[in-house]
């Protein structure tokens, strides 16, 4: 503060008030049009966007019809044939999969880091869980590839046979598959999913958490008593946003998930998802209208889809974080947390 | 946070049970810990160990050969244009967020229009790369936009697309720190707001401004599927926007499924080339957030 202060130069006559001309009162008004240009060009642009990708769409909505599109299973775009749900239900499958793995961990690190480990340790734990954002999609897609699917598959065949009762689990275990997928992206969601569960669970109020130690309460019981009832529609956010990130996902997950358009019968089947046939297949469709049309249309379902699962996620998390009356800073911004995990929450 | 342990040793102790499960919960916690942290280790194992293989003569001084037999040459058109794509999208997406962010702070505040930007700048960070990749194709790309199909700079402006949000939300957190003191100080001299805005507000949030960037150049710089839809890949070297580029994400993607050790050990070594890079614009990011002046 006193170093912004310092460069305030003192007022040169030309500032003061009674001096003010209208040339420098056009400059506010001109520099304040601008930004506010700025800031009206993103809504054009968004809507401009959604408006082509309708458009460009519809050729192909119409040639399947849009019910027939996300429900029928039948994708065979040399037929003209585009039933989307392969992709939609291998987008769900792997996404869940990696809901399932990837959220418990992210909310045990953040536990730890935020209530049980050393104060010594945070900031390191903090710093090293989020290196985790810092690796590329295509580098986890590369490790997936050459590394996970390789030394994974034997004790995938053996959870397999030994778990075949379970539902959607049982038989041969294909090499690029579902599962492979779901832990990939398990692992990329983690430090999001970690870092807005650390950005909740700060929020939770000292006195909580005192009167629960108050009167005798382990460290665990005060975390079940105080901290996650307080910060659960806040966590449930957090994993709704690690969801859309899933999603989302192309690069890491059309790598290894086998990118057959049939709807796998287990786990450890080959599959197909929404952003991964986009980045398959635009290649060839880039001569056929009508399958260029069904692949921006799934694009366009992957847009939808992302929209309602952030926006639903967006307002749980504001809403935890409401009660401390700030606004919740991105993931990009927590990864640095302005290098002060406090100043982003104070 | 204090622990007023002498507290709960005043109360009647803590029975076996109850202690045994707290230990049990605060290893599982601590687990959990280690569980999230074992892919770290082994992804970057593994880029050092098959990447530094990768990394021979010519590596960062040839360009890919395109031979599927004999030398699969090295990775230098990539790293160009890499550092040009996502040099230009810098450009446009920094300042374009920046200024976003300031309406929102300055002038925007609570009215309807603000909470309506803010809230799609919102759903811009929740949108996946490849719909922003989808955008630029279908506008720019299909279009033959300029002459070409897919040129370097329709690779930027996807990238930048990509960046705004994250430049913006970060700029926002850090405008809304600087003390509005500060501010009230300098328009109670009489300086213009325009002023107030670019020689104090400005000045004072460099630092954080800096760090939100630099993490979004970082984060354009690993993305992989707009660019494929933008830029496509080409072996020869180009310093010219305006043609097929390639890119080091871009080209790991390509030289993975290629059944040659070679191109696969080269995607290894392109893989820890495009992750140091990513890492140092990350240091200096937290080098830069540790001289912040507002927190």
């Amino acid at each position: 503060m006193e170093a912004g202060a310092a460069r305030l130069k003192p007022a040169g006559r030309r500032d003061t008030l009674s001096r003010r001309s209208p040339a420098a009162r056009r400059a506010d008004g001109v520099f304040r049009g601008g930004l506010t240009a700025l800031a009206g060009l993103v809504l054009v642009l968004l809507a401009f966007f959604f408006v082509f990708l309708v458009v460009k769409a519809r050729p192909a909505l119409a040639h399947q019809g849009v019910l027939s599109f996300v429900t029928s299973n039948d994708w065979n775009p040399s037929k003209d044939v585009f039933g989307a749900w392969p992709l939609l239900a291998g987008t769900l499958i792997t996404s869940a999969t990696a809901l399932v793995i990837g959220v418990p961990v992210a909310v045990a690190t953040a536990l730890f880091i935020t209530e049980i480990s050393p104060p010594r340790l945070r900031q390191p734990l903090t710093i090293l869980v989020e290196l985790l954002a810092a690796v590329p999609s295509v580098v986890y897609g590369l490790w997936g590839v050459f590394v996970l699917i390789p030394k994974l598959r034997g004790t995938e065949q053996s959870f397999s046979d030994t778990l075949h009762f379970l539902p959607f689990i049982g038989g041969n275990v294909a090499g690029p598959n579902y599962f492979i997928a779901g832990l990939l992206l398990a692992i990329m969601i983690l430090p999001i999913v970690s870092a807005i569960s650390r950005e909740v669970i700060a929020t939770v109020p000292a006195e909580h958490k005192e009167a629960a130690l108050a009167v005798g309460a382990t460290r665990w019981e005060m975390i079940r008593i105080a901290v996650l009832p307080y910060s659960r529609s806040g966590i449930t956010g957090a994993a709704l946003l690690g969801l859309g990130r899933a999603v989302g996902e192309t690069i890491a997950v059309v790598l290894v998930i086998g990118n057959s358009p049939v709807v796998g019968k287990q786990l450890f089947d080959q599959g197909y998802s929404l952003a991964a046939v986009i980045a398959n297949e635009f290649g060839e469709a880039a001569n056929d209208p009508l399958h260029a049309g069904a692949l921006i249309a799934a694009g366009l379902l992957l847009f939808i889809l992302t929209l309602a699962i952030n926006g639903v996620a967006r307002g749980l998390v504001i809403r935890a974080e409401g009660r401390q009356g700030t606004r919740l800073p991105p993931p990009a911004v927590t990864a640095a947390a302005l290098n002060d995990p406090e100043a982003a929450t104070s | 946070m204090s622990t007023p342990s002498s507290a709960a040793t005043l109360l009647a102790p803590v029975s076996g049970r109850r202690r045994t499960t707290d230990l049990i919960m605060r290893g599982l916690l601590g687990l959990g810990t280690v569980i999230a942290l074992i892919p770290l280790v082994l992804v970057i194992y593994y880029l050092f160990s098959r990447g530094l293989k990768g990394i021979g003569s010519g590596f960062f001084t040839t360009d890919p050969t395109g031979n599927f037999l004999g030398d699969p040459g090295g990775v230098k058109s990539a790293i160009i244009g890499t550092l040009e794509i996502v040099g230009l999208a810098s450009v446009i997406a920094i300042p374009l967020g920046i200024g976003v962010a300031l309406y929102l702070v300055e002038f925007g505040k609570k009215t309807v229009f603000a909470q309506i930007v803010r809230y799609l700048v919102d759903v811009m960070t929740g949108v996946p790369s490849i719909v922003f990749g989808l955008f630029v194709y279908i506008t720019l790309v299909t279009t033959k936009f300029g002459g070409a199909s897919f040129t370097g700079y329709k690779g930027s402006f996807a990238l930048a697309l990509l960046m705004l949000p994250v430049v913006t939300r970060s700029a926002e957190v850090v405008l809304g720190l600087v003390p509005e003191a500060l501010r009230e100080a300098a328009l109670a001299l009489g300086v213009p707001r325009w002023k107030v805005t670019l020689k104090i507000v400005l000045p004072t949030a460099l630092p954080g401004l800096i760090t939100g960037s630099l993490l979004a150049v970082a984060r354009g710089m690993g993305e992989t599927a707009p660019l494929l839809f933008t830029a496509a890949t080409v072996n020869g070297t180009t310093y010219n926007l305006g043609q097929r580029m390639n890119s080091l994400p871009a080209q790991i993607y390509a030289d993975i499924s290629q059944p040659n050790n070679d191109i696969v050990n080269r995607a290894w070594a392109a893989a820890l080339t495009l992750v140091v890079l990513i890492l140092v614009i990350t240091l200096i990011a937290r080098v830069a957030a540790r001289r912040s002046r507002v927190s």
